[in-house]
């Protein structure tokens, strides 16, 4: 083990350089112009799972590896809807989860912000039209701050999107 | 193979039905291969309705004197077909365990009541759809949906108390409900109940295109995207007898292990994290990420979806991509050893996953636990060798099978298995076949129209275990019927063993040793 952690500081690390100001303007336009001035430059993200086919999932969890390292930018994933300022909501809506979708938010204190991540919880997956999902994804049930497209979207959409909800837009 | 052709004898082959005979039997049959299910003589594989009817995927081992064990590499499957005119038909899970949730989702979502069933409790439907038994051949509209009370099973005892978990958990997972009752610190019982994530994809499979029905397969369980697409396809390529381009099976192996070690090295990283010991994950967590970036140069997808079609592959390997994945391959053996051996020596971290949530040989067997959690429990069953499909007939590999059955043999196999997927990624490179055909036929055969209905039944090694598909093809091509069965059926309710007389906080510890999939068995 020693010899691992030696090596860890001798070798450069794998992060990798952040998205530019002019990637994550485009992003921040469709946003809500007061979320950077009510949370200042950090976030507190409670992941839910409408109903994904966790591949969504796979991709939130690459964010914390060590190439995208998400917790650098003051972006951090808690264990509680108490505790969070965005919902990062994946997954078609399920009809079986969508009061637990609804009760995760309520559950979740003001100022609050909702992320639709993949292309289902947009409404337009494989999925929207069966007789066990909403119809038209996370907006059908929630007020949608942001959406990032994908299936499922890469580290870095999902990265963007949720950098671009803590930065001011290009004026 | 004798319990099988006892059974053939007792009911009429069905034509049409590939790889396997599809047998049509009366209700004597039925109980029968319930019987012998019981006695452990065959493994269930499945049990699914399909309008007025049911089906039973069956498994015998070879002449081998210990069942379960596999030595033999002659497994052959059978399915028994069992109409239902009267809307009801004998439970196999009064007598075998592993079948009591498929039947209650056969009745949820059929209206097809299995006999005798020990548990008459709904299991996928929460009274929330806006149909009630949507494939049955005549759903009934809900006027007004409404969650249902579910009564958990009771524990009864002094000073017991309950824990609801879910179905939003603490982490980044899929959703479920787990109900704990725990005497202090020690677990009594666990039930789950899952279902939450039912998107209805049987039902969105039924009448769709060969095309739209495989994005849906790729798309039942995310992390298993390679393997359900490739058990969709060679359903279909068995129900159309289509031959696969040489050069196309082995693309499919390549992704296929691509996958397998991709998931075990996340995993490894993940069960050590949840011990406390989040320098594995940081390390697995960049060899895993390592290989999504190989095959999002390579194949175009991160986690290569929608590559695998019926008929072939949509996607090349050029040599410079082959070079990439050498690369890959290289990158990876100059690390890993030295990272099992860190988790081999580290006696903090075995404290927790030695003798943590074992499942006994005995009920890995009963239930067929495929995977990892089989393999740990000494169920040495892999499709890729019992039930071989190309390229793995031609390529050399071990089957890693321990059998202390706790959190700790489920990461051995892990570690072993990802070293397999290294060397059939090499295999792969090695034997990859550059063939003279003309550039549109080398990856992927056109899928004509058969003129008639035809059946597929096809099993296929993802990294949790065996995944089954079985396809029914009309005239037109489309498809009428198509079951998906995912290995983590015969997992879950080995979790609720696993954790009995263990304490509440090393749940987290079994349950990311299991890994079972939500959205794979919801359906």
């Amino acid at each position: 083990m020693r010899k691992l952690l030696f090596q860890g500081l001798t070798r450069s690390p794998l992060t990798e350089a952040a998205p530019t100001q002019a990637e994550l303007a485009a992003l921040a336009r469709d946003l809500d112009r007061t979320a950077q001035a009510r949370l200042g430059h950090s976030l507190s993200i409670r992941e839910v799972d409408a109903g994904s086919c966790n591949g969504c999932e796979l991709e939130i969890h690459a964010l914390g590896n060590a190439f995208y390292d998400l917790e650098r930018f003051g972006l951090r994933f808690v264990a509680s809807p108490r505790h969070a300022d965005v919902l990062l909501v994946t997954g078609p809506v399920t009809l079986n989860m969508r009061e637990a979708l609804v009760r995760t938010y309520d559950a979740t204190p003001n100022p609050k912000w909702v992320v639709a991540a993949g292309t289902c919880a947009l409404g337009d997956g494989v999925f929207a039209d069966s007789y066990a999902c909403e119809k038209g994804g996370v907006a059908a049930v929630l007020n949608v701050d942001l959406v990032i497209p994908g299936c499922p979207p890469t580290p870095i959409d999902l990265l963007k999107g949720l950098l671009a909800l803590m930065e001011r837009p290009a004026v | 193979m004798a319990v099988f052709a006892e059974l053939s004898r007792q009911g009429k082959q069905m034509a049409a039905h590939r790889p396997c005979p599809r047998i049509l039997v009366e209700e004597e049959a039925w109980r029968a291969a319930a019987a012998v299910l019981a006695e452990g003589k065959l493994t269930l594989l499945g049990l699914w309705g399909d309008g007025q009817a049911v089906h039973m995927a069956l498994l015998e081992d070879g002449p081998d004197e210990d069942p379960g064990k596999f030595s033999s590499t002659r497994c052959e499957t059978l399915v028994l077909t069992l109409a239902c005119p009267l809307g009801s038909f004998p439970s196999v899970g009064a007598v075998h365990a592993p079948a009591i949730r498929l039947e209650r989702a056969i009745r949820d979502l059929f209206a097809l009541i299995p006999r005798g069933l020990p548990d008459e409790r709904p299991w996928l439907d929460h009274g929330r759809w806006r149909l009630e038994h949507p494939l049955s051949s005549t759903p009934g509209e809900r006027l007004k949906p409404a969650p249902v009370a579910y009564p958990f099973l009771p524990a009864e005892g002094e000073g017991l108390h309950q824990i609801p978990v879910g179905p939003v958990h603490a982490g980044i997972i899929e959703p479920g409900h787990f109900r704990f009752n725990a005497s202090g610190e020690t677990v009594v019982r666990l039930e789950e109940r899952l279902g939450y994530t039912h998107k209805g994809i049987e039902s969105l499979m039924a009448g769709a295109s060969l095309e739209t029905a495989a994005c849906l397969a790729g798309r039942v369980s995310g992390d298993s995207t390679v393997a359900y697409s490739l058990a969709f396809a060679q359903a279909v390529e068995a129900a159309l007898d289509l031959s696969v381009p040489p050069r196309a099976v082995y693309l499919r192996a390549l992704m296929a292990e691509l996958e397998r070690l991709a998931n075990h090295l996340g995993d490894i990283g993940a069960i050590c994290n949840d011990a406390a010991f989040a320098m594995m994950l940081a390390q697995c967590g960049v060899l895993r990420e390592r290989v999504l970036r190989a095959a999002h140069e390579v194949f175009g997808h991160r986690l290569m979806m929608d590559r695998i079609l019926p008929g072939g592959v949509t996607v090349d390997l050029t040599p410079a991509g082959a070079t990439r994945i050498r690369e890959l391959l290289a990158s990876i053996r100059a690390v890993f050893p030295a990272l099992a051996d860190l988790y081999d020596k580290t006696a903090s971290l075995q404290d927790r996953t030695s003798g943590t949530g074992i499942v006994a040989p005995a009920l890995a067997c009963r239930f067929g636990a495929g995977g990892y959690i089989g393999r740990a429990s000494g169920r040495s069953f892999d499709t890729r060798r019992h039930l071989a499909y190309p390229p793995y007939d031609t390529l050399a590999f071990e089957v890693p099978t321990f059998f202390e059955g706790d959190v700790n043999a489920r990461i051995w196999v892990r570690i072993r298995e990802a070293e397999q997927s290294l060397s059939l990624i090499e295999q792969s490179l090695d034997n990859l076949p550059r063939d003279n055909l003309a550039r549109d036929d080398r990856l992927q055969v056109s899928v004509t129209d058969i003129g008639e209905t035809r059946e597929g039944l096809a099993l296929v090694e993802g990294f949790r275990g065996d995944i089954l598909v079985s396809v029914r093809i009309d005239a037109g091509g489309r498809i009428e019927r198509c079951h998906l069965r995912d290995p983590s059926w015969f997992q879950w309710p080995l979790l609720e063993v696993a954790i009995e007389g263990n304490i509440v906080a090393d749940f987290p510890l079994c349950n990311k040793s299991f890994n079972c999939s939500y959205s794979g068995p919801d359906m």
